[in-house]
């Protein structure tokens, strides 16, 4: 297994759990093998040293030196694009769906059933035409 | 020198220090009568005591009030019962279904509520705020006339009393039948009521989620769901 995410400077992370989480923020300094300085201006996380079990390393790294202060960090996390990227992955998509559902109410949530009732009837319909077709060919 | 009333009391030790009947007991019986002490100064032959403080306790005599029976007091609602709200029913054979808020009725404090009843079979009933979770959801219900005549004494079960000398066993039972007077009001109010719903900007959603019960799945805890 070779691994493709490390801990490094400039990794940025998602937090997990404890203050901020759910926000991202960037590695700027290891303090040990458990412990790292993270900073997040861009989400609004501030400079702090956390335990490397309430974060999670993400695919993104941006550049930052050994203790890269917080302007220049916020500077080339803004060049990178950082938090625009974040939230196209699944990953953010997906907590930004559950957050969203925490809000529906109990009619809403009746309303999203039907609505998916309705989609699963036409991709049912698609592909069971689908499978009439390849057993057909199959047949042949 | 003055003169005691004596009162002879009907009351009688339990046990030393404890009384078989209350003050307030004693109070309620006599009604208006009551009031003073039994020690109460001038108090004959039913005529008003004059009111002279009694030297010895002179709290007991002042102002004695008269005991007055409470009238029954208005039943609070929870703030998010307002009529027309959507409800969800708990208990009783209508667990789970969605009905209509109306009003509440003044004598019991009831919810009068309606499925409507061709949508899920839920008739003009009454139920109690307990028995009922509020959603968030609202109909319009102001433009609704419920009947005067729709209050508690309406839904009260009509006992049949078995005539004497009749053997209780051999008549069996009576079974409840819904007369036609209820109805006629069922229909009024429907009308009106499912008039309402298809002025809501979803009125079709709305018919199939009144139509529809409630029910929790895995991993849903009612406390943490938003109604």
């Amino acid at each position: 297994m070779v691994y493709t995410q490390f801990v490094q400077l400039g990794r940025v992370v998602f937090i997990a759990k404890g203050k901020y989480a759910g926000k991202i923020a960037t590695i700027v300094n290891v303090v040990d093998g458990n412990r790292v300085m993270i900073d997040g201006p861009t989400s609004g996380v501030p400079r702090s040293v956390r335990n490397m079990k309430d974060i999670q390393l993400t695919k993104f790294v941006t550049k930052a030196r050994v203790g890269q202060r917080t302007g220049p960090l916020k500077k080339a996390l803004e060049a990178d694009k950082i938090n625009e990227k974040w939230a196209e992955t699944t990953w953010a998509k997906k907590l930004a769906a559950k957050a969203k559902r925490q809000t529906l109410n109990d009619f809403d949530r009746y309303k999203l059933m039907r609505a998916k009732q309705a989609r699963n009837k036409i991709v049912r319909a698609e592909f069971n035409k689908l499978r009439k077709a390849a057993n057909k060919a199959k047949a042949k | 020198m003055v003169h005691y009333k004596r009162v002879v009391s009907r009351s009688f030790d339990l046990a030393p220090g404890i009384l078989r009947f209350s003050a307030a007991r004693f109070r309620t019986q006599k009604g208006k009568k009551a009031a003073a002490p039994a020690k109460a100064k001038g108090a004959k032959d039913g005529k008003k005591a004059p009111k002279k403080v009694n030297q010895k306790w002179p709290t007991l005599q002042a102002s004695a009030a008269k005991f007055k029976r409470g009238s029954p007091k208005r039943v609070p609602l929870r703030k998010s019962l307002v009529p027309g709200t959507i409800l969800i029913v708990l208990a009783g054979r209508h667990k789970g279904k969605r009905v209509i808020f109306l009003k509440q009725l003044q004598k019991s404090g009831l919810l009068l509520c309606t499925g409507p009843h061709s949508l899920n079979s839920f008739p003009l009933r009454r139920i109690a705020q307990a028995f009922v979770i509020a959603t968030s959801t609202r109909v319009d219900v102001s433009g609704v006339k419920i009947p005067d005549h729709i209050n508690d004494d309406y839904f009260k079960r009509k006992n049949v009393v078995a005539k004497k000398g009749e053997d209780i066993f051999a008549s069996g039972k009576t079974e409840y039948k819904v007369n036609d007077q209820r109805k006629t009001d069922q229909k009024a109010v429907d009308a009106s009521i499912l008039a309402a719903i298809k002025k809501h900007s979803d009125a079709k959603q709305l018919q199939g989620y009144l139509a529809s019960r409630f029910g929790i799945r895995k991993g849903q805890l009612p406390h943490q769901i938003k109604f």
